[in-house]
């Protein structure tokens, strides 16, 4: 083995696992959505083979990792790779150097309104924008979009969790009461129909947007709203110290001011970051824990301008198992 | 008469028209579909030729403004009872072959089905003269051929076939000849509206269907398959089954109005009767009890097929159930038990 003299710190910003294994790394290839085209997945296996194990772990959040890479063979994995982050359009300053940071990591979708007959939006396509909107930068920030409140994408373990939703439009004119929708919605859902005087009334503080009646109306008497709308939850984390579900912040928010809210969050972050954080990695809701919501929020909310329908949560306090206050 | 306009002089056409008619025709709704992003083909009032969709098949049938989905009949207060308005105006409705035949069905269950004359039907039907849409293609699950409903030669007003982004028109009525002559730029050419002559799916049906049928294990897995959703009979050009509701107003409780909905034999509560009976509690027998009443119960009664083999059951059915090919497994059954 040829003599190691390598900058780790360096090493895991260029996306390369620190290994277990002394003299080995893995690879790790973002893949924003989700959604990876075939011939960069060929490229995948391709480097993997030549220069990895011929192993390929697929990570918790929808990327690969091409593990027993040796640490010499870097530079020729990061010229190999190029034709993946070109394919998958990562945001590069300069080619041929493999990814400029991995602090923010591969933001996620679960499949949506591209498969999925619940899906309320195109997530991979607005993981892309956002992927393209925060990447790259160091810090540590977890993004994830799901399509419906199923959740399938399991937003609330990250940062800011992106869900989707319709707001149901019902042209009582086509209605004839099969009760498919109250049924559905109850059984499904939440149970925010019900029938009165043969129609359908809908407790919109109950509902959820999440399309149910929409997917089981026989008769185009629920159709889905022409706007996208969204349901942000904020700063779930796993971990060591107090994981904790991300709680509800904004109902009915729109696209244009959740890339704005995302966005300065990293102003948020360069301004409160614990300058003594290990490895300068801080999760936000910790700093958020110290400097208190409300002035997270005004970070975050610099030029946004939230839609006449959006519901805003002023204050939101957090669940969770608390060891690093009251041990396990 | 024939005609050849191009979009323009249709667009004058369908304002002249718009002026002594309501026309309702296939509109193409985006985003109207049961998922996210997807469009959704349904009748509608148009104000504008460019809002008739001529190339789409319609997901919903051409009936519904005839029989609306929901239609309040008449008002009623303590002692008196009043007639819902109807708009007066003329009505031209845009339908393709399967659909125009359809409206027969419709008229003789409506009309011509024992002693009375449903009003309600009779004064919407008083107003409409048909359009027929030509088709220059089968489309996806269409076996109108197989059912003898791929043409429909007399008794539309015009007919309609876009041809190279040109709308190719045979006037049968000659109330039409002067909105086409006064239509600028339209060329008179002899026009023969397209009609398909073959589907790629193809049905069979027996001449005589066995009463042992209703028996048959085929209709079983049905039971389980099918989610009693109703499409099938909502997008039917030839269902007519409806239900009422009788409503009181909230705020009086003494007023309020008599609705007629469209029903479905596959939806629950389509054979409650009192005291809680229920005839067809399995999805096999609702099935069975469809399939049965649209290829031979109808007939027997009327001496003609009552569907129309537009495929709009199948194409719309959430769980991929081909009404085709049940019709398919029908007439083999039936073979089977003749040669055995």
């Amino acid at each position: 083995m040829a003599n190691l003299d390598v900058n780790v710190g360096k090493l895991k910003k260029n996306a390369f696992r620190y290994s277990k294994v002394r003299g080995e790394t893995a690879s790790r290839i973002r893949i924003p959505g989700g959604v990876i085209d075939s011939a960069s997945m060929a490229k995948v296996v391709e480097i993997a083979e030549k220069y990895g194990t011929g192993v390929i772990n697929i990570t918790n959040r929808q990327g690969i990792e091409i593990p027993g890479i040796k640490l010499e063979d870097v530079d020729k994995v990061n010229a190999e790779v190029q034709e993946v982050i070109d394919a998958l359009r990562i945001n590069q300053p300069e080619k041929s150097k493999g990814y400029p940071s991995s602090g923010t990591r591969n933001v996620i979708a679960c499949p949506g309104a591209r498969l999925c007959p619940f899906g309320c939006y195109d997530t991979t396509a607005f993981a892309q924008k956002m992927e393209n909107n925060i990447y790259p930068n160091d810090r540590h920030v977890k993004i994830a979009f799901t399509g419906c409140s199923n959740d399938c994408g399991k937003v609330r373990m990250a940062d800011f969790g992106i869900i989707g939703m319709t707001e149901p439009q019902y042209n009582k004119d086509r209605c004839v009461a099969c009760g498919a929708c109250v049924d559905y919605c109850k059984r499904r859902s939440v149970g925010a129909l019900q029938l009165v005087n043969g129609k359908v009334v809908r407790d919109t503080d109950k509902c959820i947007g999440c399309g149910v009646c929409v997917v089981y109306c026989p008769t185009r008497a629920w159709t889905r709203s022409r706007e996208h709308y969204f349901r942000v939850v904020l700063l779930g984390r796993t971990g060591k110290k107090n994981p904790r579900l991300a709680e509800d912040f904004i109902k009915w928010a729109d696209e244009e001011s959740i890339l704005k809210m995302v966005k300065n969050t990293y102003a948020y972050i360069e301004e409160y970051i614990d300058p003594n954080a290990v490895e300068h990695k801080e999760h936000i809701g910790y700093i958020v824990d110290r400097t208190g919501f409300e002035e997270f929020k005004k970070w975050i909310f610099e030029g946004v301008e939230l839609g006449p329908k959006a519901e805003v949560n002023d204050r939101i306090y957090w669940g969770g198992k608390n060891y690093a206050k009251y041990g396990g | 008469m024939g005609y050849v306009l191009n979009k323009e002089s249709f667009s004058d056409l369908v304002s002249a028209l718009l002026k002594d008619y309501r026309i309702f025709a296939p509109v193409l709704k985006k985003g109207a579909g049961r998922f996210t992003d997807v469009d959704c083909v349904i009748y509608d009032e148009i104000k504008d030729a460019s809002e008739i969709e001529l190339e789409k098949k319609s997901d919903y049938a051409s009936k519904e403004f005839l029989t609306p989905l929901s239609e309040t009949l008449l008002y009623f207060t303590e002692e008196e009872v009043k007639e819902a308005d109807l708009c007066e105006k003329k009505v031209l409705i845009f339908g393709r072959s399967c659909d125009l035949n359809g409206l027969k069905r419709l008229d003789q269950i409506y009309l011509d089905n024992g002693l009375a004359k449903d009003p309600f039907y009779k004064r919407r039907r008083d107003l409409i003269k048909p359009v027929l849409i030509g088709c220059g293609h089968s489309y996806d699950n269409c076996f109108c051929v197989s059912m003898d409903s791929n043409k429909f030669e007399e008794g539309y007003a015009f007919s309609v076939d876009l041809i190279d982004g040109e709308i190719h028109s045979n006037v049968l009525d000659k109330e039409f000849d002067s909105f086409f002559k006064a239509a600028a730029g339209a060329k008179e050419l002899d026009v023969t509206p397209r009609f398909v002559t073959e589907n790629e799916v193809k049905v069979e049906i027996p001449d005589e269907i066995p009463g042992r049928i209703i028996t048959d294990d085929l209709w079983d897995e049905y039971t389980t398959r099918c989610i009693n959703c109703g499409r099938c009979n909502f997008v039917c050009p030839t269902c007519t089954c409806y239900t009422m509701q009788d409503v009181f107003y909230s705020d009086n409780g003494r007023v309020g109005e008599r609705r007629r909905v469209s029903a479905s034999c596959m939806v629950d509560g389509y054979t409650d009767v009192a005291g809680g009976g229920q005839y067809r509690r399995k999805n096999g027998e609702r099935m069975r009890f469809k399939v049965l009443h649209k290829i031979s119960d109808f007939k027997k009664r009327f001496g003609y097929q009552m569907c129309v083999g537009c495929g709009r059951c199948d194409d719309i059915c959430p769980e991929y159930i081909s009404f085709s090919n049940i019709i398919n497994k029908v007439n083999d059954a039936v073979k089977k038990e003749v040669n055995s």
